[in-house]
């Protein structure tokens, strides 16, 4: 499995800053009072139910999100003077699958802003397109409709997207979503390849036990921030109960944290086949 | 079968409808990439009151409709991006109620019952060396600005949020276009009418979304379908004496079912080769 191991510095150097930030949309606030520090190198989690704002966190680092008060800086300049050099890869869901692009086309769009006054791309765009598409290796489907890829593939063209402006930070949202066990260690060791390369992450899963207890740093949202740090120092009961307003279970395996629910069962005929002595109250 | 291009005015009529039928598969693209089908509709209905209250101010009929057109978009906009209402809806509201205004003001003043059809279904026969000129300059504008504004087009038409957060001004992009789309409304009216301009906006493009996933590819042919419709329909109405609105759009629909029926034969085929 995977156990990225965060780049060291030997000064800790901020590179995302979120400093007392209440921010949300058309006036009513999403997240509270967040403060946040990312380093350089950091390989970065967020976790939350439904709704707590994980994706409200990223959009608000791209200065997408209305913030009531406090700051955010990016490379110690506050987002608000300058574009910060952030890439961003959205959730594969809200990308319109029907569209008629193909991956080259979708991954040059990354290129738009560096030849302004050009109506076409240059040939300099072209190559680091093409080395980009080398490296995360979907080369060879470049010239492919975009629906005509495996979800994996799907995944790398966005993040090909994203790199092609050759970001210090990059935000993923849910990156391992809806794909098989495979294709998500595929896509993790992608990205800490990345991390390894200097490339500082900052992303958001559903998936505790196979993808956020495997990460140097978690972050627990829900509204604000619930507990941020090491994987086994979070990922407490008492913690995601307080993220989750859930009772889950912790226990470790062979070095690894493991977060399970209390074991209940679903269906008319739950509890008459199973051997169901949890000493833990059901939900009903 | 050539005899109609003996007549001048039938030799400028194929040439306007074609332009204009090239002009609206161009725009078109976007429109129907965006999802924004409905626009075309409302659009030419909000800009036939700015016709008509032009006329009545004697205001510049293509330079007050196309303000007018303008102006009905970016409200359509502030409506519906104020969150509780669709831009479905935004449309409707905006766009019939000036509409109704035309209507109201016409049977108020009554001056120009005859032209009246010939706003709603289009009248060849009534463009003039002006509308040539005015066709002619938009077609070169906006197909230049579309050109010159290509990648920066395709990337917010695609994906609008990300866009942003490249950097790429993405509200002035929005604004340019919607200008664009008004005066090419506005310059199509004479030929195709308030009530047919929509289907010349969206048939071709979504023929030529059939046949291709390729974007630019979709842009060429959507706009060789345009044109190609433009001249066909205009060479249809004249040999059966009927509209060049109805006509030019009635010839699209053919055209439309046929790609269709092309594309769903291929798969078949396709289909029975993979099972073979
Ligand atoms: N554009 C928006 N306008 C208004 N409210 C929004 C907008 N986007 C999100 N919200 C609200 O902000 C809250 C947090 O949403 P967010 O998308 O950040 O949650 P999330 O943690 O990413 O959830 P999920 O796990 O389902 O993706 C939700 O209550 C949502 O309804
Ligand atoms: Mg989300």
């Amino acid at each position: 499995m995977l156990h990225p191991i965060p780049h060291q510095y030997e000064h800790e150097e901020p590179i995302v800053e979120v400093k007392g930030v209440t921010c949300g949309y058309d006036g009513t606030p999403i997240l509270n009072n967040v403060d946040l520090t990312v380093n350089r190198g950091d390989f970065v989690g967020l976790l939350g139910p439904s709704g707590s704002g994980k994706t409200t966190m990223l959009k608000s680092i791209l200065g997408a999100v209305d913030i009531f008060s406090g700051q955010i800086l990016v490379e110690g300049i506050s987002i608000n003077t300058k574009n910060p050099r952030v890439g961003y890869v959205p959730q594969l869901e809200t990308i319109d699958w029907n569209f008629p692009v193909t991956v080259e086309q979708v991954v040059m769009m990354g290129r738009t802003s560096y030849s302004r006054l050009l109506p076409w791309y240059k040939n300099s765009d072209k190559q680091i397109v093409h080395e980009i598409l080398e490296r995360l290796s979907i080369a060879h489907l470049s010239k492919r409709h975009i629906k005509e890829l495996s979800g994996g593939q799907q995944q790398r063209a966005f993040l090909a997207r994203s790199l092609v402006s050759n970001p210090r930070v990059l935000l993923l949202d849910e990156p391992t979503m809806g794909v098989d066990i495979k294709t998500r260690d595929e896509v993790m060791h992608l990205l800490d390849e990345l991390n390894h390369q200097d490339v500082t992450i900052i992303m958001t899963t559903h998936e505790i036990n196979s993808v956020a207890a495997h990460l140097p740093t978690v972050v627990c949202l829900n509204g604000e921030i619930v507990a941020a740090g090491a994987p086994k120092d979070v990922l407490t009961p008492a913690t995601l109960k307080l993220t989750y307003n859930a009772d889950l279970h912790v226990t470790e395996y062979e070095g690894m944290t493991l977060v399970t629910e209390s074991p209940h069962f679903f269906g008319r005929n739950a509890g008459t086949s199973q051997n169901s002595n949890s000493h833990y109250s059901e939900h009903n | 079968m050539f005899a109609p291009f003996e007549y001048e005015f039938f030799i400028r009529g194929i040439v306007v409808s074609t332009l204009v039928g090239a002009l609206c598969g161009l725009i078109g693209v976007y429109i129907v990439l965006r999802g924004m089908s409905y626009i075309g509709h409302g659009l030419s209905h909000a800009i036939f009151g700015g016709a008509v209250v032009s006329y009545i101010m004697s205001i510049n009929f293509l330079i007050g409709a196309s303000i007018w057109g303008f102006l009905s978009a970016m409200l359509i906009n502030l409506t519906s991006r104020r969150g509780k209402i669709g831009a479905d809806a935004a449309i409707g509201i905006v766009t019939t109620s000036s509409f109704a205004l035309g209507v109201a003001l016409i049977s108020k003043f009554k001056t120009f019952t005859r032209s009246f059809d010939a706003a709603l279904f289009g009248n060849i026969l009534g463009v003039t060396d002006v509308d040539v000129i005015a066709i002619v300059f938009v077609g070169i504008v906006s197909a230049t600005a579309i050109f010159l504004g290509y990648k920066y087009l395709l990337f917010t038409t695609f994906d609008p949020e990300v866009a942003q957060y490249h950097g790429l001004p993405t509200g002035w992009i929005d604004t340019l276009f919607t200008l664009i789309l008004a005066a090419v409304i506005v310059v199509s009216l004479q030929v195709l009418g308030v009530t047919m301009i929509a289907a010349a906006i969206v048939i071709p493009p979504v023929s030529a979304r059939i046949l291709t996933n390729n974007f630019g590819t979709m842009m060429m042919l959507s706009v060789a379908i345009g044109g190609f419709c433009g001249l066909g329909g205009l060479y249809v109405s004249y040999y059966i004496d009927i509209s060049s609105g109805p006509s030019v759009v009635l010839f699209s629909a053919t055209l439309f079912f046929l790609t269709l029926g092309y594309s769903s034969f291929k798969e078949l085929i396709r289909n029975l080769g993979v099972r073979n």
